[in-house]
Protein backbone atom coordinates (compact mmCIF):
# COMPACT_ATOMS: atom_id res chain seq x y z
CA UNK A 1 0.00 0.00 0.00
CA UNK A 2 1.09 3.36 -1.00
CA UNK A 3 1.50 6.20 1.45
CA UNK A 4 -1.14 7.89 -0.24
CA UNK A 5 -3.50 5.54 0.34
CA UNK A 6 -2.40 4.96 3.97
CA UNK A 7 -2.88 9.00 4.06
CA UNK A 8 -6.55 8.15 2.26
CA UNK A 9 -7.08 5.45 4.73
CA UNK A 10 -6.81 7.84 8.10
CA UNK A 11 -8.52 10.51 6.30
CA UNK A 12 -11.81 7.63 5.84
CA UNK A 13 -11.51 6.92 9.57
CA UNK A 14 -11.63 10.01 10.49
CA UNK A 15 -14.50 10.72 8.44
CA UNK A 16 -16.13 7.67 10.12
CA UNK A 17 -15.64 8.12 13.39
CA UNK A 18 -16.41 12.30 13.48
CA UNK A 19 -19.11 12.48 10.55
CA UNK A 20 -19.96 16.71 10.28
CA UNK A 21 -16.92 17.56 11.54
CA UNK A 22 -14.56 16.92 8.47
CA UNK A 23 -15.46 20.14 6.52
CA UNK A 24 -13.24 18.96 3.72
CA UNK A 25 -10.48 16.73 2.66
CA UNK A 26 -8.38 16.68 -0.66
CA UNK A 27 -4.65 17.63 -1.35
CA UNK A 28 -1.82 18.13 -4.06
CA UNK A 29 1.06 16.48 -5.53
CA UNK A 30 0.44 13.15 -2.88
CA UNK A 31 0.01 15.34 -0.18
CA UNK A 32 -3.35 15.27 2.07
CA UNK A 33 -5.32 17.48 4.06
CA UNK A 34 -8.37 17.00 6.22
CA UNK A 35 -9.84 20.64 7.26
CA UNK A 36 -11.80 20.41 10.80
CA UNK A 37 -14.51 22.49 12.27
CA UNK A 38 -12.45 24.19 14.89
CA UNK A 39 -14.86 23.35 17.69
CA UNK A 40 -13.44 19.54 17.04
CA UNK A 41 -9.92 20.01 16.46
CA UNK A 42 -8.68 19.14 19.98
CA UNK A 43 -11.14 16.25 19.99
CA UNK A 44 -9.65 14.95 16.42
CA UNK A 45 -6.43 15.73 17.11
CA UNK A 46 -6.28 13.16 20.44
CA UNK A 47 -7.70 10.41 18.79
CA UNK A 48 -4.87 11.35 15.84
CA UNK A 49 -2.54 10.82 18.16
CA UNK A 50 -4.26 7.82 20.80
CA UNK A 51 -5.72 5.58 18.20
CA UNK A 52 -4.11 6.48 14.68
CA UNK A 53 -0.13 6.37 15.83
CA UNK A 54 -0.02 10.17 14.89
CA UNK A 55 2.82 10.15 18.08
CA UNK A 56 5.04 12.90 15.45
CA UNK A 57 4.02 16.49 15.65
CA UNK A 58 6.34 18.08 12.57
CA UNK A 59 4.90 21.38 12.23
CA UNK A 60 2.31 23.89 13.46
CA UNK A 61 1.57 26.92 11.81
CA UNK A 62 -0.89 29.82 10.82
CA UNK A 63 -2.03 31.06 7.62
CA UNK A 64 -3.63 34.69 6.39
CA UNK A 65 -6.32 33.79 4.12
CA UNK A 66 -7.40 37.65 3.99
CA UNK A 67 -11.01 36.66 3.24
CA UNK A 68 -13.69 38.00 5.41
CA UNK A 69 -14.85 34.97 6.64
CA UNK A 70 -12.72 32.35 8.75
CA UNK A 71 -9.86 34.76 7.86
CA UNK A 72 -7.12 32.43 9.56
CA UNK A 73 -6.16 28.80 8.80
CA UNK A 74 -3.99 26.46 11.41
CA UNK A 75 -2.50 23.71 9.57
CA UNK A 76 -1.04 20.62 11.59
CA UNK A 77 1.75 18.69 10.14
CA UNK A 78 1.42 15.32 11.59
CA UNK A 79 3.88 11.83 11.40
CA UNK A 80 3.00 8.77 12.20
CA UNK A 81 6.28 6.76 12.75
CA UNK A 82 4.83 3.30 12.99
CA UNK A 83 2.80 3.57 9.52
CA UNK A 84 5.49 6.17 7.84
CA UNK A 85 2.04 8.50 6.77
CA UNK A 86 2.00 12.25 6.58
CA UNK A 87 -1.09 13.77 7.19
CA UNK A 88 -2.14 17.44 7.45
CA UNK A 89 -4.63 18.79 9.46
CA UNK A 90 -6.07 22.56 9.13
CA UNK A 91 -9.02 24.24 10.47
CA UNK A 92 -10.20 28.18 9.59
CA UNK A 93 -10.80 30.33 12.63
CA UNK A 94 -12.78 34.14 12.37
CA UNK A 95 -11.25 37.29 12.37
CA UNK A 96 -12.65 38.45 15.31
CA UNK A 97 -10.43 37.37 18.60
CA UNK A 98 -9.15 34.20 17.36
CA UNK A 99 -8.94 31.53 19.66
CA UNK A 100 -8.04 27.30 19.50
CA UNK A 101 -7.74 24.85 22.20
CA UNK A 102 -3.99 24.38 22.86
CA UNK A 103 -2.11 20.97 21.31
CA UNK A 104 0.18 20.85 23.78
CA UNK A 105 -1.39 18.61 26.45
CA UNK A 106 -1.36 16.26 23.58
CA UNK A 107 2.56 16.89 21.63
CA UNK A 108 4.55 18.84 24.18
CA UNK A 109 6.31 19.55 21.03
CA UNK A 110 3.42 22.52 20.36
CA UNK A 111 4.74 24.41 22.69
CA UNK A 112 6.51 27.20 20.40
CA UNK A 113 5.23 26.35 17.27
CA UNK A 114 1.59 27.78 18.62
CA UNK A 115 3.91 30.68 20.06
CA UNK A 116 4.98 30.92 17.12
CA UNK A 117 1.62 31.43 15.61
CA UNK A 118 0.60 33.56 18.67
CA UNK A 119 3.31 36.31 17.61
CA UNK A 120 2.89 36.13 13.91
CA UNK A 121 -0.96 35.84 13.61
CA UNK A 122 -2.13 36.68 17.02
CA UNK A 123 -4.08 33.38 17.25
CA UNK A 124 -4.79 32.49 21.13
CA UNK A 125 -4.44 28.97 22.12
CA UNK A 126 -6.58 28.75 25.48
CA UNK A 127 -4.68 26.72 28.07
CA UNK A 128 -1.45 26.97 26.59
CA UNK A 129 1.21 26.73 29.51
CA UNK A 130 3.67 29.90 28.62
CA UNK A 131 1.84 31.90 25.68
CA UNK A 132 4.45 34.82 25.14
CA UNK A 133 6.06 36.00 21.61
CA UNK A 134 8.65 33.78 20.95
CA UNK A 135 10.63 36.09 18.16
CA UNK A 136 9.18 39.50 18.76
CA UNK A 137 9.64 40.64 21.95
CA UNK A 138 6.85 41.50 24.41
CA UNK A 139 6.74 45.66 23.72
CA UNK A 140 5.60 44.86 20.17
CA UNK A 141 2.11 45.20 19.28
CA UNK A 142 1.65 43.90 15.65
CA UNK A 143 1.46 40.27 14.46
CA UNK A 144 3.93 40.95 11.01
CA UNK A 145 3.21 37.69 9.11
CA UNK A 146 -1.08 39.17 9.05
CA UNK A 147 -1.28 40.71 5.26
CA UNK A 148 -2.12 43.85 6.24
CA UNK A 149 1.36 44.19 8.01
CA UNK A 150 3.87 46.19 5.49
CA UNK A 151 6.99 44.49 4.36
CA UNK A 152 8.68 47.13 5.41
CA UNK A 153 7.69 47.72 8.77
CA UNK A 154 5.68 50.00 11.11
CA UNK A 155 8.05 52.42 11.68
CA UNK A 156 8.56 53.95 15.71
CA UNK A 157 7.04 49.97 16.53
CA UNK A 158 10.46 48.90 17.98
CA UNK A 159 12.10 50.72 20.51
CA UNK A 160 15.77 50.11 19.35
CA UNK A 161 18.90 51.30 21.74
CA UNK A 162 20.47 54.63 20.61
CA UNK A 163 24.14 54.56 19.19
CA UNK A 164 25.65 56.71 22.31
CA UNK A 165 25.60 55.43 25.56
CA UNK A 166 23.30 56.70 28.50
CA UNK A 167 26.46 58.32 30.71
CA UNK A 168 23.62 58.64 33.85
CA UNK B 1 13.61 34.76 58.61
CA UNK B 2 12.01 34.03 55.00
CA UNK B 3 11.13 36.65 52.76
CA UNK B 4 10.07 36.46 49.22
CA UNK B 5 11.80 38.31 46.97
CA UNK B 6 10.04 38.37 43.27
CA UNK B 7 12.73 38.60 40.94
CA UNK B 8 10.96 41.89 39.28
CA UNK B 9 11.53 44.12 41.43
CA UNK B 10 15.49 43.16 41.02
CA UNK B 11 15.58 43.54 37.36
CA UNK B 12 15.62 46.84 35.73
CA UNK B 13 16.17 46.02 32.40
CA UNK B 14 17.18 48.80 30.28
CA UNK B 15 15.30 48.08 26.64
CA UNK B 16 12.10 45.78 25.77
CA UNK B 17 11.42 46.04 29.50
CA UNK B 18 7.96 44.39 28.83
CA UNK B 19 9.75 41.37 27.03
CA UNK B 20 12.18 40.85 29.72
CA UNK B 21 9.38 40.74 32.39
CA UNK B 22 7.25 38.50 30.99
CA UNK B 23 10.52 36.44 30.46
CA UNK B 24 11.21 36.85 33.95
CA UNK B 25 7.73 35.83 35.02
CA UNK B 26 7.78 32.72 32.67
CA UNK B 27 10.47 31.45 35.30
CA UNK B 28 8.63 32.58 38.52
CA UNK B 29 4.93 31.15 37.28
CA UNK B 30 5.69 27.71 37.82
CA UNK B 31 6.33 28.50 41.71
CA UNK B 32 4.78 31.66 41.54
CA UNK B 33 7.78 33.04 43.62
CA UNK B 34 11.69 32.54 43.46
CA UNK B 35 12.00 32.15 47.10
CA UNK B 36 15.32 34.11 47.85
CA UNK B 37 16.14 33.44 51.87
CA UNK B 38 18.47 35.97 52.59
CA UNK B 39 19.72 34.89 55.39
CA UNK B 40 21.34 32.21 53.45
CA UNK B 41 24.80 33.27 53.59
CA UNK B 42 26.05 31.19 50.64
CA UNK B 43 22.92 32.12 48.24
CA UNK B 44 22.81 29.28 46.29
CA UNK B 45 19.60 30.13 44.73
CA UNK B 46 20.23 32.27 42.01
CA UNK B 47 19.31 33.64 37.96
CA UNK B 48 22.04 33.29 35.53
CA UNK B 49 21.99 34.77 32.13
CA UNK B 50 23.89 33.39 29.36
CA UNK B 51 24.07 35.33 26.48
CA UNK B 52 23.09 36.24 23.68
CA UNK B 53 26.69 37.19 23.13
CA UNK B 54 28.38 34.46 24.09
CA UNK B 55 31.06 32.79 22.32
CA UNK B 56 29.70 29.18 23.46
CA UNK B 57 25.97 29.38 22.41
CA UNK B 58 27.01 29.11 18.80
CA UNK B 59 25.40 32.47 17.17
CA UNK B 60 22.75 34.57 19.70
CA UNK B 61 20.89 31.94 21.53
CA UNK B 62 20.13 33.44 25.22
CA UNK B 63 19.33 30.81 28.18
CA UNK B 64 17.77 32.22 31.04
CA UNK B 65 18.80 29.74 33.90
CA UNK B 66 17.28 28.82 37.45
CA UNK B 67 20.30 27.25 39.33
CA UNK B 68 20.25 25.63 42.78
CA UNK B 69 24.06 25.40 43.55
CA UNK B 70 25.33 23.69 40.31
CA UNK B 71 22.06 22.27 39.36
CA UNK B 72 19.62 24.17 36.61
CA UNK B 73 16.41 23.91 38.12
CA UNK B 74 14.30 25.72 35.34
CA UNK B 75 15.47 27.43 32.03
CA UNK B 76 13.99 28.95 29.21
CA UNK B 77 15.56 29.82 26.47
CA UNK B 78 14.90 33.25 24.43
CA UNK B 79 15.40 33.16 20.44
CA UNK B 80 14.44 35.50 17.91
CA UNK B 81 17.51 37.67 17.79
CA UNK B 82 18.50 36.77 14.60
CA UNK B 83 14.77 36.94 13.53
CA UNK B 84 14.75 38.55 9.97
CA UNK B 85 11.33 37.93 8.58
CA UNK B 86 12.32 35.41 5.87
CA UNK B 87 8.83 34.19 5.38
CA UNK B 88 6.85 37.52 4.96
CA UNK B 89 9.61 38.34 2.54
CA UNK B 90 9.38 35.19 1.15
CA UNK B 91 5.64 36.48 0.44
CA UNK B 92 7.10 39.27 -1.72
CA UNK B 93 9.65 37.96 -3.79
CA UNK B 94 9.46 35.37 -6.74
CA UNK B 95 10.76 31.35 -5.39
CA UNK B 96 13.91 32.02 -7.37
CA UNK B 97 14.24 35.42 -6.04
CA UNK B 98 14.11 34.11 -2.81
CA UNK B 99 16.64 31.15 -2.91
CA UNK B 100 19.13 32.93 -2.07
CA UNK B 101 17.61 34.05 1.50
CA UNK B 102 17.43 30.34 2.11
CA UNK B 103 21.36 30.33 1.66
CA UNK B 104 21.46 32.44 5.13
CA UNK B 105 18.92 30.19 6.97
CA UNK B 106 21.10 27.11 8.14
CA UNK B 107 24.40 29.08 6.75
CA UNK B 108 26.55 25.71 7.65
CA UNK B 109 24.84 24.14 4.68
CA UNK B 110 23.82 26.15 2.40
CA UNK B 111 23.39 23.78 -0.23
CA UNK B 112 20.50 21.69 1.52
CA UNK B 113 18.66 24.84 1.61
CA UNK B 114 18.46 25.48 -1.99
CA UNK B 115 17.74 22.29 -2.74
CA UNK B 116 15.03 21.99 -0.26
CA UNK B 117 13.32 24.90 -1.84
CA UNK B 118 13.67 23.82 -5.15
CA UNK B 119 12.71 20.95 -4.94
CA UNK B 120 9.61 22.18 -2.58
CA UNK B 121 8.55 24.44 -5.91
CA UNK B 122 9.17 22.01 -8.27
CA UNK B 123 6.64 19.63 -6.34
CA UNK B 124 4.05 21.98 -6.33
CA UNK B 125 4.23 23.27 -9.23
CA UNK B 126 5.09 19.97 -11.01
CA UNK B 127 8.43 20.29 -12.32
CA UNK B 128 10.13 17.40 -13.98
CA UNK B 129 13.89 17.56 -13.01
CA UNK B 130 16.73 15.90 -14.99
CA UNK B 131 18.45 12.75 -13.84
CA UNK B 132 21.67 14.29 -13.53
CA UNK B 133 20.71 17.37 -11.67
CA UNK B 134 19.56 14.95 -9.19
CA UNK B 135 22.62 13.60 -8.73
CA UNK B 136 24.70 16.84 -8.91
CA UNK B 137 22.06 17.64 -6.23
CA UNK B 138 22.89 14.55 -4.10
CA UNK B 139 26.43 15.57 -4.37
CA UNK B 140 26.29 19.00 -3.41
CA UNK B 141 23.79 18.02 -0.40
CA UNK B 142 25.73 15.33 0.88
CA UNK B 143 29.42 17.75 1.07
CA UNK B 144 27.27 20.23 2.92
CA UNK B 145 26.32 17.38 5.27
CA UNK B 146 29.86 17.04 5.54
CA UNK B 147 31.14 21.06 5.71
CA UNK B 148 28.30 21.18 8.55
CA UNK B 149 29.01 17.79 10.57
CA UNK B 150 32.75 18.86 10.82
CA UNK B 151 32.25 22.18 12.20
CA UNK B 152 29.58 20.18 14.76
CA UNK B 153 32.62 18.26 15.73
CA UNK B 154 34.86 21.13 15.87
CA UNK B 155 32.77 23.36 18.14
CA UNK B 156 31.67 20.49 20.18
CA UNK B 157 35.02 19.31 20.66
CA UNK B 158 36.48 23.06 21.80
CA UNK B 159 33.23 23.28 24.21
CA UNK B 160 34.35 19.94 26.31
CA UNK B 161 37.94 21.63 26.18
CA UNK B 162 40.14 20.02 23.04
CA UNK B 163 40.79 23.78 20.84
CA UNK B 164 42.91 22.20 18.66
CA UNK B 165 40.91 20.21 17.34
CA UNK B 166 38.63 22.64 15.66
CA UNK B 167 41.51 23.71 13.16
CA UNK B 168 41.82 20.50 12.45
CA UNK B 169 38.11 20.40 10.81
CA UNK B 170 38.45 23.48 9.43
CA UNK B 171 41.45 22.46 7.44
CA UNK B 172 38.84 19.44 5.93
CA UNK B 173 35.98 22.69 5.80
CA UNK B 174 38.54 24.47 3.59
CA UNK B 175 38.96 21.72 1.21
CA UNK B 176 34.95 22.02 0.94
CA UNK B 177 34.76 25.32 0.40
CA UNK B 178 37.49 24.83 -2.13
CA UNK B 179 35.14 22.41 -3.66
CA UNK B 180 32.24 24.62 -3.53
CA UNK B 181 33.88 27.49 -4.99
CA UNK B 182 34.87 25.22 -8.02
CA UNK B 183 31.79 24.09 -8.54
CA UNK B 184 29.31 26.58 -7.53
CA UNK B 185 31.25 29.33 -8.02
CA UNK B 186 30.94 30.56 -4.36
CA UNK B 187 32.76 29.38 -1.41
CA UNK B 188 29.72 29.97 1.10
CA UNK B 189 26.80 30.85 0.24
CA UNK B 190 26.98 29.08 -2.63
CA UNK B 191 22.84 29.02 -4.38
CA UNK B 192 23.85 26.74 -7.37
CA UNK B 193 20.30 24.88 -7.00
CA UNK B 194 17.98 26.33 -9.59
CA UNK B 195 14.36 25.76 -10.06
CA UNK B 196 14.51 22.60 -12.38
CA UNK B 197 17.79 21.56 -12.32
CA UNK B 198 21.05 23.11 -11.31
CA UNK B 199 22.80 26.26 -12.21
CA UNK B 200 25.40 24.49 -14.12
CA UNK B 201 27.42 20.84 -14.34
CA UNK B 202 30.24 19.93 -12.30
CA UNK B 203 33.74 21.31 -13.60
CA UNK B 204 36.29 18.60 -14.62
CA UNK B 205 38.72 20.39 -12.09
CA UNK B 206 35.49 19.98 -9.44
CA UNK B 207 34.94 16.29 -10.16
CA UNK B 208 38.62 15.42 -9.37
CA UNK B 209 38.65 17.39 -6.40
CA UNK B 210 35.55 15.75 -5.10
CA UNK B 211 37.15 12.32 -5.73
CA UNK B 212 40.38 13.51 -4.37
CA UNK B 213 38.06 14.57 -1.23
CA UNK B 214 36.29 11.54 -0.85
CA UNK B 215 39.53 8.98 -0.96
CA UNK B 216 41.28 11.04 1.49
CA UNK B 217 38.53 11.74 3.99
CA UNK B 218 37.57 8.64 5.59
CA UNK B 219 41.18 8.38 7.09
CA UNK B 220 40.90 11.58 8.33
CA UNK B 221 37.76 10.71 10.30
CA UNK B 222 40.18 7.20 11.40
CA UNK B 223 42.36 9.06 12.81
CA UNK B 224 39.72 11.82 14.42
CA UNK B 225 38.15 8.56 16.26
CA UNK B 226 41.17 7.09 17.52
CA UNK B 227 41.63 10.52 19.43
CA UNK B 228 37.93 10.65 20.23
CA UNK B 229 36.84 7.28 20.99
CA UNK B 230 38.30 6.44 23.83
CA UNK B 231 39.60 9.43 25.20
CA UNK B 232 38.68 9.97 28.85
CA UNK B 233 38.23 13.77 29.15
CA UNK B 234 35.80 13.60 26.06
CA UNK B 235 33.63 10.79 27.19
CA UNK B 236 33.50 11.98 30.66
CA UNK B 237 32.50 15.25 29.14
CA UNK B 238 29.83 13.88 27.26
CA UNK B 239 28.57 10.26 28.39
CA UNK B 240 24.70 10.52 30.32
CA UNK B 241 24.87 14.50 29.55
CA UNK B 242 21.84 16.18 28.51
CA UNK B 243 19.91 12.30 27.84
CA UNK B 244 16.69 12.59 26.94
CA UNK B 245 14.38 9.60 26.84
CA UNK B 246 12.62 7.76 23.86
CA UNK B 247 8.85 9.13 24.65
CA UNK B 248 10.10 12.55 25.18
CA UNK B 249 12.15 12.84 22.01
CA UNK B 250 8.97 11.79 19.95
CA UNK B 251 6.60 13.83 22.55
CA UNK B 252 9.09 16.74 21.54
CA UNK B 253 9.82 16.36 17.83
CA UNK B 254 13.32 16.42 17.93
CA UNK B 255 14.58 15.59 14.59
CA UNK B 256 17.61 14.55 12.37
CA UNK B 257 20.85 12.84 14.25
CA UNK B 258 19.30 13.98 17.71
CA UNK B 259 16.20 11.65 17.50
CA UNK B 260 18.47 9.17 15.45
CA UNK B 261 20.56 9.21 19.05
CA UNK B 262 17.35 7.49 20.79
CA UNK B 263 16.55 4.70 18.54
CA UNK B 264 14.00 5.93 16.22
CA UNK B 265 15.22 5.85 12.39
CA UNK B 266 13.54 8.98 11.30
CA UNK B 267 15.44 10.36 7.99
CA UNK B 268 13.46 11.77 5.24
CA UNK B 269 16.28 10.26 3.14
CA UNK B 270 14.55 6.92 4.11
CA UNK B 271 11.61 7.86 5.16
CA UNK B 272 9.93 9.63 1.84
CA UNK B 273 13.10 9.89 -0.42
CA UNK B 274 13.46 12.65 -2.57
CA UNK B 275 16.07 13.33 -5.49
CA UNK B 276 17.43 9.75 -5.94
CA UNK B 277 18.11 8.96 -2.62
CA UNK B 278 16.22 5.51 -3.37
CA UNK B 279 18.93 4.95 -6.02
CA UNK B 280 21.80 4.48 -3.56
CA UNK B 281 22.81 2.37 -0.79
CA UNK B 282 23.19 3.85 2.81
CA UNK B 283 22.35 3.25 6.33
CA UNK B 284 20.50 5.21 8.54
CA UNK B 285 22.74 4.90 11.67
CA UNK B 286 21.19 4.92 14.94
CA UNK B 287 21.84 4.33 18.74
CA UNK B 288 20.18 4.13 21.60
CA UNK B 289 21.79 5.68 24.30
CA UNK B 290 20.34 9.38 23.21
CA UNK B 291 23.04 11.10 25.33
CA UNK B 292 25.88 13.70 24.25
CA UNK B 293 28.69 11.14 23.18
CA UNK B 294 25.18 8.73 20.90
CA UNK B 295 24.93 12.38 18.92
CA UNK B 296 28.24 12.40 18.23
CA UNK B 297 28.57 9.02 17.20
CA UNK B 298 25.65 9.39 15.12
CA UNK B 299 26.95 11.87 13.17
CA UNK B 300 30.41 10.79 12.53
CA UNK B 301 29.20 7.86 11.22
CA UNK B 302 27.11 9.80 8.99
CA UNK B 303 29.85 11.77 7.33
CA UNK B 304 30.79 8.49 6.65
CA UNK B 305 27.73 7.50 5.13
CA UNK B 306 27.71 10.75 3.25
CA UNK B 307 30.54 9.50 1.30
CA UNK B 308 29.54 6.30 0.53
CA UNK B 309 26.39 7.93 -1.03
CA UNK B 310 29.05 10.55 -2.90
CA UNK B 311 30.80 7.38 -4.52
CA UNK B 312 27.77 6.11 -5.78
CA UNK B 313 26.67 9.80 -6.93
CA UNK B 314 29.62 9.68 -9.22
CA UNK B 315 29.57 6.48 -10.29
CA UNK B 316 26.08 6.30 -11.38
CA UNK B 317 26.41 10.69 -12.55
CA UNK B 318 23.76 9.99 -15.70
CA UNK B 319 25.02 12.06 -18.74
CA UNK B 320 22.37 14.32 -20.06
CA UNK B 321 21.11 18.25 -18.99
CA UNK B 322 21.11 20.02 -16.02
CA UNK B 323 18.78 21.94 -16.27
CA UNK B 324 15.00 21.37 -17.22
CA UNK B 325 14.23 22.43 -21.02
CA UNK B 326 10.89 24.17 -20.50
CA UNK B 327 10.83 27.88 -20.67
CA UNK B 328 7.54 28.01 -18.04
CA UNK B 329 9.84 25.84 -15.51
CA UNK B 330 12.97 26.98 -15.58
CA UNK B 331 15.62 29.15 -16.85
CA UNK B 332 16.98 29.26 -20.65
CA UNK B 333 20.84 28.62 -20.76
CA UNK B 334 23.17 31.18 -21.34
CA UNK B 335 23.71 30.58 -24.70
CA UNK B 336 20.24 30.44 -25.51
CA UNK B 337 19.79 33.70 -23.54
CA UNK B 338 22.88 35.35 -25.53
CA UNK B 339 21.91 33.88 -29.01
CA UNK B 340 18.43 33.81 -29.65
CA UNK B 341 15.52 36.28 -28.97
CA UNK B 342 13.21 33.47 -27.92
CA UNK B 343 15.76 32.72 -25.11
CA UNK B 344 16.21 36.40 -24.05
CA UNK B 345 12.67 36.87 -23.72
CA UNK B 346 12.14 33.47 -21.75
CA UNK B 347 15.04 34.79 -19.65
CA UNK B 348 13.19 37.96 -18.80
CA UNK B 349 9.52 36.49 -18.17
CA UNK B 350 11.64 33.83 -15.39
CA UNK B 351 12.95 37.02 -13.27
CA UNK B 352 9.73 39.30 -13.85
CA UNK B 353 6.92 36.48 -13.40
CA UNK B 354 9.11 33.29 -11.96
CA UNK B 355 7.10 29.83 -12.04
CA UNK B 356 3.75 29.88 -11.70
CA UNK B 357 2.11 26.97 -9.49
CA UNK B 358 -1.48 26.15 -9.67
CA UNK B 359 -4.08 28.70 -8.12
CA UNK B 360 -5.40 27.74 -4.87
CA UNK B 361 -2.44 24.39 -4.15
CA UNK B 362 -0.32 23.38 -1.59
CA UNK B 363 2.14 21.52 -1.08
CA UNK B 364 4.67 20.53 1.65
CA UNK B 365 8.38 19.29 0.43
CA UNK B 366 10.91 18.36 3.28
CA UNK B 367 14.47 16.93 2.97
CA UNK B 368 16.51 15.85 5.32
CA UNK B 369 19.45 18.80 6.17
CA UNK B 370 22.56 18.10 8.19
CA UNK B 371 20.42 19.25 11.23
CA UNK B 372 17.09 17.87 10.65
CA UNK B 373 13.87 17.81 8.66
CA UNK B 374 14.16 20.76 6.53
CA UNK B 375 10.37 21.73 5.26
CA UNK B 376 9.01 24.15 2.89
CA UNK B 377 5.32 24.26 3.18
CA UNK B 378 3.53 26.41 0.06
CA UNK B 379 0.23 27.71 -0.72
CA UNK B 380 -0.23 29.41 -4.11
CA UNK B 381 -2.89 31.98 -5.27
CA UNK B 382 -1.52 31.29 -9.10
CA UNK B 383 0.93 34.39 -9.32
CA UNK B 384 4.67 33.76 -9.29
CA UNK B 385 4.98 34.45 -5.60
CA UNK B 386 4.19 32.54 -2.60
CA UNK B 387 1.07 33.56 -1.00
CA UNK B 388 2.73 31.57 2.66
CA UNK B 389 5.74 30.14 2.62
CA UNK B 390 6.29 28.04 5.67
CA UNK B 391 9.82 27.39 6.36
CA UNK B 392 10.03 23.90 9.06
CA UNK B 393 13.49 24.59 10.57
CA UNK B 394 15.36 21.81 12.33
CA UNK B 395 17.24 23.90 14.44
CA UNK B 396 14.13 25.35 15.95
CA UNK B 397 12.64 22.05 17.04
CA UNK B 398 16.18 20.43 18.42
CA UNK B 399 15.92 23.87 20.61
CA UNK B 400 12.34 23.26 21.85
CA UNK B 401 14.43 19.88 22.96
CA UNK B 402 16.91 21.34 24.39
CA UNK B 403 14.52 23.37 27.06
CA UNK B 404 13.39 20.14 28.14
CA UNK B 405 16.91 18.01 28.26
CA UNK B 406 18.90 21.06 30.64
CA UNK B 407 16.25 20.58 33.22
CA UNK B 408 18.15 18.34 35.85
CA UNK B 409 21.53 18.99 34.72
CA UNK B 410 24.79 20.40 35.64
CA UNK B 411 25.44 24.46 34.92
CA UNK B 412 29.28 23.21 33.69
CA UNK B 413 27.27 20.70 31.00
CA UNK B 414 25.29 23.58 29.30
CA UNK B 415 27.90 24.52 26.58
CA UNK B 416 28.43 21.09 25.59
CA UNK B 417 25.31 20.51 25.13
CA UNK B 418 24.45 23.12 23.41
CA UNK B 419 27.30 22.32 20.77
CA UNK B 420 26.24 18.51 21.10
CA UNK B 421 22.53 19.67 19.83
CA UNK B 422 23.71 21.91 17.05
CA UNK B 423 21.52 24.64 16.61
CA UNK B 424 22.50 27.73 14.39
CA UNK B 425 20.48 30.43 15.15
CA UNK B 426 20.31 31.60 12.06
CA UNK B 427 17.79 28.38 10.93
CA UNK B 428 16.07 28.85 13.80
CA UNK B 429 14.76 32.28 14.19
CA UNK B 430 14.16 32.71 10.44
Amino acid sequence: MTKKEKALQVVETIKNTFGDAVLDTGGHAGDTYIRIDSKNIHSVLSYLKNELHFTYLTDLFGTDRFTSEERFEVIYNLVSLKTGTRIFVKTWIEEESPVLPTATDIWPAANWNEREVWDMFGIRFEGHPDLRRIFLPEDFEYHPLRKEFPLLGIPGSFELPTTTPNTE
Amino acid sequence: MEKNISLLDKANPTFFKKHQDALLKSLEDKHTTVELDETDPLGTRMILNMGPQHPATHGVLRLLLELDGETIVRNRLDIGYLHRGVEKIAENKTYQEFMPYTDRMDYLSPYSNNVALCTAVEKIAGIEVPERAHYIRMIGCELARISSHLLYLGAMVMDSGAISFFIWTFRERERLYDIFDNFGGHRFTISHSRIGGVHNDLTPEALSMIREFVDTFPAEVAGWKKLLNKNRIFIDRNLNVGKISYEDAIAYGLTGPNIRAIGVPYDIRKFDPYARYDQVEFDVPTRLEGDNLARYFIRVEEMLESIKIIRQCLDKLPKGPVRADNAKHSYPSKDEVYYSMEGMIHDFMMTDTGVCPPDGVEAYHAIEAPKGELGFFIQSDGTGHPWRLKINSPSFTNLQGLEKMLDGEMIADTVVMIGGVDPVMGDSDK
